[in-house]
């Protein structure tokens, strides 16, 4: 605009002198990630905001956690995105050239069909759960799930149990959660984004889950807590490590994450699940950015850092409510506050 | 190729023949990109089965012929198998075969034998009309119309039926083997149903004619001059159909269950091979369980290959100890 009346020749090379005399300037950047489903309504504002901000322009694609690790790991984008941990195996294979930053924080919650009970509010535990799970507890009047419950007259119905079929981040939280509180889990079934389930039927994505709970009387299924929350479902209160039964809510959840215990250089890669915490959610976790600790291209790193530090600030963090998202507790964005400044641009600090 | 002579020997007799070496150039070089346009199929196919090979080693290796026959699918544990999927792929084919079939080439030989003439074209464009709705469209109407009907009334008739099979026996859950074979029999059939029907309308009038002035009855002439002159191009139709059936995944994934296991009951929930793939592929936790994946999609495609070929033979075999003049559709 400000070149309009002058020859072309011009124009251009003021554009190149511009470029040149301000090296890194964050309007010419732009990044690109791929990753994690849950958190992308999130990032999706984020990044939006961040681009009216700054000028930079953040490309994101919703493939999956484990798409967006494989795509971290073959160098193809500037950043992932997960909603479990990089396994020890995946970290080798990035010669742990990775640092996990959390973002927000998801949860997920047991939701049922008994029409019989109408809008009764169910009470469950960790080990119920998982012997529901494996199979062990079959019918909805078992006296262990009657003790949870006093007062609600559970049905002489069997439990039918549904579960994702597809690779999921919600699945990696549920079972590393039913590992956690049930030994036997842990040694038959283990945990992951997809694991060999003992009983039960699979449902594409958390609407599968839902409309097959829903069609099946009896049935009992795991969805995330911002997808029941939005099509008004209901879910379960689940008691704590603290002996507590917690609804899950943005603010239950970012009690776990605040009762988590972190190493002073830790990594980030620490579930949350079962947290100590007296008011803490025990099936909430993290959500992660997969960011290269060293970027080559200096004007990138600088540009993720630059986003990263805004991310955790609390312009980028209040956004998180509307989307129903739980925001970082304070502990963890000034612990992640202090690993950004570790980020480099080829291999050098940046200032 | 070597039945062609070369034309440059044309263009070095005579002037008045200059135009054609033109035109001779023009066809060779037609000849040549129509050459390139066919090499390019079985070149996909090839590069395809090479992808699936290279992608399906580490499985290969590990796992070896076993995978077909193992039961287990453990990602955590790295443990796989493909056994059950490729039951339920096959099962809820064979199954959609047996509902489409009969239903289809009634339908074909009413359109075309029976039906008052004003009925004939319009039933026919709307079977075609349902061969064009994309298949999560079936699925949708599957979870929401079909599995309550089967849930709540067909499902416990057929129990109290025919309880006494093992087919029909266990918890009724909704989403099973027998569900997802019933949305892939309604979607199978047009397919069935109108290559049939055209299949049908190509039987020489004096077929009918022959078998009328014989003394026949219609149905007589139906049985007996009818479908045996038409049989293999129905062999074909059905062997489309199949073909659909065995690669059908969208309504499938939403209909059976998704469960890694075969039972003997109708009413479990299972699982097929291209379920399997859309459901896990995206999110495969370790480079294993993609290379599981892979070794499905392996699999699957060997299958529908010997599903051709069988079909290839039995078309053949059909036409040629058919009645003569039997038509290959």
């Amino acid at each position: 605009m400000m070149f309009r009346s002058q020859p072309r020749i011009l124009r251009l090379a003021g554009a190149v002198l511009f470029a040149v005399t301000v090296p890194g300037a964050l309007a010419a950047q732009s990044l690109t990630g791929a990753g994690a489903t849950f958190p992308n309504p999130i990032y999706t504002k984020w990044f939006d905001a961040y681009s009216k901000k700054t000028g930079v322009q953040i490309n994101y694609q919703s493939i999956g956690s484990g798409g967006g690790i494989k795509q971290y790991t073959d160098g193809t984008v500037d950043f992932g995105a997960s909603d479990g941990p990089m396994t020890t195996e995946q970290l080798n294979a990035v010669q742990g050239d990775v640092i996990h930053i959390p973002t927000v924080l998801g949860a997920d919650v047991v939701t049922w069909n008994l029409p019989s009970l109408g809008s009764t509010k169910l009470k469950f535990d960790g080990p119920t759960i998982a012997d529901i799970y494996l199979g062990k507890i079959t019918k909805w009047n078992d006296r262990r799930l009657v003790a949870l419950n006093p007062g609600v007259t559970l049905p002489d119905q069997d439990i039918i149990v549904v579960h994702r079929s597809d690779g999921s981040g919600t699945t990696y939280i549920w079972t590393d959660y039913l590992a956690k509180v049930s030994p036997e889990w842990k040694q038959k079934v283990g945990f992951g984004t997809a694991v060999n389930w003992p009983v039960g039927l699979g449902g594409k994505g958390n609407e599968g889950v839902t409309q097959q709970v829903k069609q099946v009387e009896g049935g009992i299924g795991y969805v995330e807590l911002i997808y029941a929350a939005s099509n008004k479902m209901p879910y379960a209160a689940v008691k704590n490590a603290a002996g507590n039964f917690i609804d899950a809510s943005l603010v239950t959840v970012t009690n776990a994450a605040a009762s988590a215990v972190f190493a002073a250089n830790t990594d980030f890669r620490v579930s949350i699940t079962n947290a100590p915490g007296a008011q803490a959610y025990p099936i909430s976790s993290f959500t992660w950015l997969l960011v290269r600790p060293n970027m080559k291209d200096a004007g990138k790193a600088k540009a993720m850092k630059h986003f990263l530090e805004w991310m955790i600030g609390p312009e980028a963090q209040e956004m998180t409510a509307n989307l129903l998202y739980a925001p970082l507790p304070k502990q963890v964005t000034a612990l992640v506050a202090v690993r950004l400044k570790t980020l480099k641009a080829n291999g050098r600090l940046m200032m | 190729m070597a039945a062609t002579v070369p034309p440059t020997g044309l263009s070095q007799q005579a002037a008045p023949l200059k135009r054609l070496t033109g035109a001779a150039r023009g066809d060779q070089l037609f000849r040549l990109v129509l050459t390139i346009c066919a090499i390019v199929i079985p070149v996909l196919l090839l590069a395809l089965v090479l992808m699936l090979v290279r992608g399906a080693a580490p499985a290969i290796a590990r796992f070896g012929l076993g995978f077909a026959a193992t039961k287990t699918w453990d990602p955590v544990a790295g443990q796989f198998g493909a056994f059950p999927m490729i039951v339920g792929t096959l099962l809820t084919s064979l199954l959609a075969l047996l509902i489409a079939v009969p239903l289809s080439l009634g339908v074909a030989v009413y359109l075309t034998e029976f039906a008052p003439g004003f009925l004939r074209r319009p039933v026919a464009m709307v079977i075609e009309l349902l061969a064009a709705i994309p298949s999560v469209v079936y699925g949708l109407w599957g979870v929401f119309v079909l599995i309550p009907l089967l849930q709540r009334a067909v499902f416990p008739f057929l129990r109290s039926l025919l309880g006494f099979l093992p087919f029909f026996q266990g918890a009724i859950y909704g989403p099973s083997v027998l569900a997802a074979s019933i949305i892939l029999a309604i979607m199978i059939m047009p397919f069935i149903m109108s290559v049939s029907r055209e299949v049908l309308l190509a039987v020489p009038n004096s077929q009918r004619e022959a078998a009328m002035a014989l003394g026949a009855t219609r149905w007589e002439a139906v049985r007996t001059a009818i479908i045996p002159y038409a049989r293999s191009g129905i062999v074909g139709a059905v062997i489309l159909g199949l073909g659909r059936a065995l690669g059908e995944t969208m309504a499938v994934t939403m209909l059976i269950g998704n469960r890694h296991d075969s039972s003997m009951s109708l009413f479990a929930p299972g699982y097929t091979m291209a379920a399997a793939i859309a459901n896990e592929f995206n999110e495969a936790a370790t480079p294993m369980h993609y290379a599981a994946l892979t070794y499905v999609a392996l699999l699957l495609f060997v299958i529908t290959v010997l599903v051709n070929a069988a079909a290839r033979l039995l078309i053949w075999r059909v036409s040629r100890g058919g009645v003569s003049g039997a038509k290959a559709e």
